[in-house]
């Protein structure tokens, strides 16, 4: 279980994939490549993504619940696959913002 | 968090984009990413806290913003316009500190202890200045270090320093700009002054999303359109002032910008009939009007291309009017107008514009943190928010005119003035009446045929109610901005209150 708040930051324990929190807060079962999530540079990696998990992270693409609770970007790709709980985290397709400056 | 965060993603996914300068020869993203981290040693083998930045728009300022915060110190852009005596005092604050000036400025900040300056060209040509450079991403990660310090442009007292932390710059990157969504023929003209918040916003954006910066060192509308051409220019960000002068010479030359795809403006008051004259003279653009404050990271509302072409397009005089507003929030700000009791202001009423969010600083160097129990932030502007959620910004609050106890914003009356044909400019601000405590005012610059006095009344009179319609109409030749583009108002009201022009 880990705390989220926007700009917190996570990485897998099992991958190179590392995240931060753009949306949501408070705890939860974040986890990447089957295992869960901790605070980035917390930890050292051992072992691989379970087979379920193994779809892989794409540097810079934005993933989040479909009730759009949670929404983390993905800061270091991996080949480990995100999920909140059972629930795997998809790429959002976000509508391209009017660039502002 | 790290602004380093940003140039590193880059670096990794689009390693030989050229991110800065001609495509032929210009600077890639792990060319600047090798040269920040050079800077980064020079900056740590030294003594200095803080890295001043003292020059004009150039390629030396991605290098100075991100070698800085790969060195642990925060970026100080400081305006080289001012008089030598202000630019010093502004520099000995930031003390000890390396100074990256042009060579003019090596004379003028010559001497001061704890200031080690480096010219501009030698900074690009060696970086690291002799010392070892960093290691790869050994950055400080602290979220709540100060990335940036600039000097609000302050339409009154004495310069203060707003802190922009790592968390603000990098939220407000993540939270508004696709990773890498940039094509490699895209180009942004960077011509907006470095001590500017939105050079800084620009600057990390174009990074992020992949996008090559072409600095424009001397604005001049000329020269604008001259780099744009010559560089296939797509993107541009400028301050109304500016756009106003290009849309001038575009006119003059009768020339078109086919090349740009979008055009954002924003800092300081925009007039509907140079926006509307733009949409026409940068045909494939989509235009957004951004407003936000130094405090803020930049941008909190933003009117989209979509807008522009709603609103430009509509028969109905109210809808149109809203090319005039801020637009809407961005996504993760919120905002909230107050009146003077500190309750939310009904819609369409006028009252207090408060932002909240993660990228909303809201904090000086001097003064601490100004947000309140709840985060919120008041920007000192006046505005209201509409029915469909656009933000109408009025105006400073200090230049609201208390005309009978009734509260009048300066920006809804040149708003109204503005719908003249023949009125190019116009500025409205209080001056001293011992009936009304205030009366409206209003200096206008006109072309041919110019209406007179009388004319600019009735329209006032028309469009808003009696109670707004000047009592003194002023036509000059010029009025007072500051040179981000800001109108002063306060001038005006502190020349015209003292001077010796007759009522109208």
């Amino acid at each position: 279980m880990v705390e989220l708040r926007p700009g917190a930051r996570f990485q897998s324990t099992v991958c190179t994939t590392e995240v931060i929190v753009v949306k949501g807060t408070g705890p939860a079962e974040l986890t990447c490549g089957g295992a869960p999530m901790v605070a980035a540079g917390s930890a050292e990696r051992s072992g691989e993504p379970s087979a379920g998990a193994s779809e892989g992270t794409l540097l810079g693409k934005r993933y989040g619940d479909p009730d759009e609770t949670v929404e983390v970007l993905c800061t270091k790709a991996g080949p480990g696959s995100l999920a909140l709980g059972d629930m795997p985290l998809a790429v959002k397709v976000t509508k391209p913002l009017p660039a502002s400056d | 968090m790290n602004l380093m965060m940003l140039l590193e993603m880059a670096s990794t996914a689009l390693a030989g984009r050229v991110a800065l300068g001609t495509l032929d020869g210009g600077v890639t993203c792990d060319g600047l990413m090798d040269d920040a981290a050079g800077l980064a040693g020079r900056l740590r083998a030294s003594q200095a806290e803080h890295l001043v930045l003292c020059d004009e728009p150039g390629a030396v300022l991605p290098l100075a913003l991100f070698g800085s915060a790969w060195g642990g110190v925060p970026y100080v852009p400081i305006n080289y316009r001012l008089a030598d005596d202000d630019l010093r005092r502004l520099v000995e604050r930031a003390a000890p500190a390396l100074a990256v000036v042009d060579t003019s400025g090596a004379e003028r900040l010559e001497g001061m202890d704890g200031v080690e300056i480096v010219e501009r060209h030698a900074l690009l040509d060696d970086p690291t200045g002799g010392a070892d450079p960093a290691e790869p991403g050994d950055w400080p990660m602290d979220p709540d270090a100060a990335a940036v310090l600039l000097y609000t442009s302050g339409t009154s007292g004495p310069p203060k320093a707003a802190v922009l932390r790592h968390r603000h710059l990098v939220s407000y990157v993540f939270g508004t700009v696709e990773f890498a969504s940039a094509g490699p023929d895209e180009a942004h003209i960077m011509a907006v002054p470095p001590y500017h918040v939105a050079s800084v916003a620009a600057q990390l954006s174009q990074v992020y999303s992949g996008r090559r910066i072409v600095p424009l060192p001397k604005f001049d509308p000329d020269s604008w359109i001259d780099l744009v051409q010559a560089e296939g220019v797509t993107h541009a960000m400028l301050v109304p002032t500016m756009l106003a002068r290009i849309v001038d010479a575009l006119d003059r030359r009768g020339e078109a910008l086919e090349s740009v795809r979008f055009v954002s403006y924003g800092g300081g008051k925009s007039h509907r009939a140079v926006v509307e004259r733009a949409l026409e003279l940068f045909p494939a653009a989509g235009f957004s009007h951004a407003y936000g404050l130094t405090e803020t990271s930049s941008t909190v509302c933003v009117m989209g291309p979509d807008d522009h072409r709603r609103w430009a397009a509509s028969e109905d005089p109210t809808e149109r009017a809203r090319l005039s507003s801020a637009g809407r929030p961005l996504p993760g700000v919120e905002v909230s107008v107050r009146r003077d009791d500190g309750s939310e202001a009904a819609i369409g009423t006028a009252g207090e514009i408060w932002v909240r969010g993660e990228q909303v600083a809201g904090e000086y160097a001097e003064g601490g943190s100004q947000l309140d129990d709840g985060g919120w932030f008041y920007t000192r502007d006046s505005g209201h928010l509409d029915d469909a959620g656009y933000l109408w910004v009025h105006g400073r609050n200090d230049d609201i005119i208390v005309r009978g106890g009734e509260n009048m914003s300066p920006g809804e009356i040149e708003d109204a003035l503005m719908t003249h044909p023949a009125v190019v400019d116009a500025a409205a601000f209080g001056v001293p009446s011992r009936e009304w405590g205030e009366e409206v005012a209003v200096c206008v610059i006109t072309r041919s045929p110019a209406p007179d006095a009388e004319d600019l009344r009735e329209l006032v009179r028309t469009r808003l109610r009696s109670s707004r319609v000047p009592a003194r109409v002023e036509f000059v030749h010029e009025l007072p901005y500051n040179d981000t583009g800001k109108l002063l108002r306060r001038e005006l009201g502190e020349r015209f209150a003292s001077g010796p022009v007759p009522p109208a």
